[in-house]
């Protein structure tokens, strides 16, 4: 059986790889094919990657600057001449400023998905696998930022912190990483009692070599699929502090800010506010599909076939 | 022959202080080196947690342990780990469902200080009898017989001198069983290895030891000879009661 006689995927699909590399990646592979049969999830990854797409070449997609007002051009409906979304109330191209603020979305859903994941896994599997003290410390501090309503702990950080994109962002991850440290120290508290826990404790093996290679890889999945869940709650969120005048700060063209200015004249420019509003459903949408495809691949319970 | 293994008066509890559970109650045994010592009794008589103690596994105990001439104490040095390895019940369980083969083996290896992995990987996977196409599959892609293969590779791996079996074959068919059984028959005699077997099957330890404690509620009741537990030369009512339960079985062991 030489490489040259097999295509790759078969060679990809083979029951006896023959290199650490090509089980990696028959691995990845699998999980793809997986994932690739769950139609609502390409959905939302299409969804994902466009949205990804418009962010990086917003230069180039934008048919006007986001900045540039016209007063007199102001509040044009849809289907305008070069204003296909039409104007907002200072006569700004929306489109344009929808493909700008994609970029404001996707830095809000990074930073936070960089941030509070591994926040709340480094609390959970600790907590989870030291136990005692340190696991009671650990969770009441815990308690203490789920007790809080989430948007109300935001504004409050926000308000100490000082209105502005950055810090609505570090105020959602610092609402958010409750949760995750929960599902971690519980994944955690079933993993550490397990055999192949104790057997790699048999050879000698530390609590932080244990915690990174063995703890993480297992919670890792579950908190990617938590994560793709939640990232609707983190864009709405960021949305709503942008709403509130506490995120991101005019002009930018922030989807959530935009909904803010388009309020004041809904009932006679409903669009104004309606277009902000469709791409905030549709990208929240897309990350909840994703998600739940991705748990149907990753759930290690599952992947038992 | 030296002893492996010397337990005196050895108590294990569970549980705190308010609930406190005295799961082994003063045991006491021996193991010659080359031996193989078996732990029989029905669930719940705290035949593998006298395992978890030696191994450090069960963090309260009492009495003097004294493996390979060193007693031991509260903790376990590496070089404790290099001697005395573990091999568990449920190889579904007992390797990690997100590494192959190849990770579970070389990681142990590394573990152990071993520069050679490459080597001895496939050495290893030779030695149970699973060739170098199992090396880098995934646990989900294995038997149950063929995990267990594993499970007692990556036991080797450090080579140890005793290695304690925790009912190494009851998670498995009944044809698997015989091959693992008969696989570590074979390691003993290559590798000069010790054995302390748990087992609740008489007929696996009458096939597998020279001599066994019986163990009820936390207690040995008697240490015996296979060559008295065959002939059904019991002191205590108790095991007779276990050989009467598995009596065909044991004799037809002691015909092959």
């Amino acid at each position: 059986m030489s490489i040259q006689s097999m295509t790759l995927r078969e060679w990809l699909l083979s029951e006896t790889p023959t290199s650490r590399r090509q089980a990696r990646l028959a691995a990845y592979y699998k999980g793809w094919l997986t994932l690739r049969a769950n139609h609502m999830a390409m959905a939302g990854l299409a969804i994902i990657v466009l949205l990804v797409g418009v962010a990086i070449f917003a230069p180039l997609l934008a048919p006007h600057d986001p900045y540039y007002q016209d007063l007199g051009n102001r509040l044009q409906p849809l289907g305008t001449e070069g204003h296909i979304l039409g104007t907002d109330s200072l006569g700004r191209d929306i489109l344009s400023r929808l493909i700008w603020g994609a970029r404001i979305t996707l830095y809000i859903v990074a930073l936070v998905a960089m941030i509070a994941p591994i926040v709340g896994l480094l609390v959970g599997t600790v907590s989870g696998y030291a136990g005692g003290w340190v696991d009671i410390v650990l969770m009441r501090v815990t308690d203490i930022f789920l007790a809080f309503p989430r948007l109300v702990l935001a504004l409050a950080f926000v308000a100490a912190l000082g209105a502005g994109i950055e810090n609505a962002v570090l105020a959602i991850s610092l609402t958010a990483w409750p949760p995750y440290a929960r599902l971690a120290r519980a994944e955690t508290l079933t993993i550490r009692s397990s055999d192949f826990i104790s057997a790699i404790r048999l050879q000698g093996a530390g609590p932080l070599l244990i915690i990174t290679k063995h703890i993480w890889p297992l919670c890792i999945s579950s908190l990617i699929v938590r994560v793709t869940l939640d990232m609707a709650g983190i864009i709405l969120a960021a949305a709503g502090l942008g709403f509130l005048g506490l995120g991101a700060q005019p002009p930018s063209p922030e989807w959530g800010a935009m909904i803010s200015e388009g309020r004041r004249f809904i009932l006679d420019y409903w669009w104004v506010a309606t277009m902000p509003g469709l791409a905030i459903f549709a990208v929240s949408l897309a990350f909840n599909l994703l998600g739940d495809g991705l748990r149907d691949v990753l759930d290690p319970k599952d992947s038992s076939s | 022959m030296s002893t492996a293994i010397d337990i005196k008066g050895l108590n294990v509890y569970f549980g705190d202080s308010h609930n406190l559970f005295h799961a082994v109650k003063s045991a006491t045994f021996a193991v010659e080196s080359g031996a193989s010592f078996g732990l029989v009794g029905e669930s719940g008589s705290g035949k593998s947690t006298i395992l978890k103690a030696i191994t450090g596994l069960a963090p309260y105990w009492e009495g003097e342990m004294t493996v390979a001439g060193q007693p031991l104490g509260a903790k376990r040095d590496r070089a404790f780990y290099k001697t005395v390895q573990m091999v568990f019940q449920d190889p579904y369980a007992s390797l990690h469902p997100r590494q192959s083969v190849d990770q579970v083996l070389s990681e142990t290896l590394r573990l152990h200080g071993f520069k050679d992995i490459n080597d001895r990987v496939d050495q290893l996977l030779k030695d149970v009898g699973l060739g170098p196409a199992f090396r880098f599959r995934y646990p989900h892609q294995l038997s149950g017989g063929q995990r267990q293969r594993v499970a007692i590779a990556r036991a080797l791996a450090p080579n140890p001198k005793i290695l304690l079996l925790d009912e190494p074959t009851s998670a498995l068919d009944v044809s698997v069983q015989a091959e693992i059984l008969n696989l570590l028959k074979d390691l003993q005699a290559e590798h000069d290895l010790t054995y302390v077997m748990v087992s609740h099957d008489l007929a696996v330890v009458a096939h597998m030891c020279d001599a066994a404690a019986v163990m009820r509620n936390g207690e040995i009741v008697e240490i015996l000879s296979i060559e008295d537990m065959r002939a059904g030369k019991t002191a205590h009512d108790y095991t007779m009661q276990l050989l009467n339960a598995s009596a065909n079985r044991v004799a037809t062991v002691a015909a092959d």
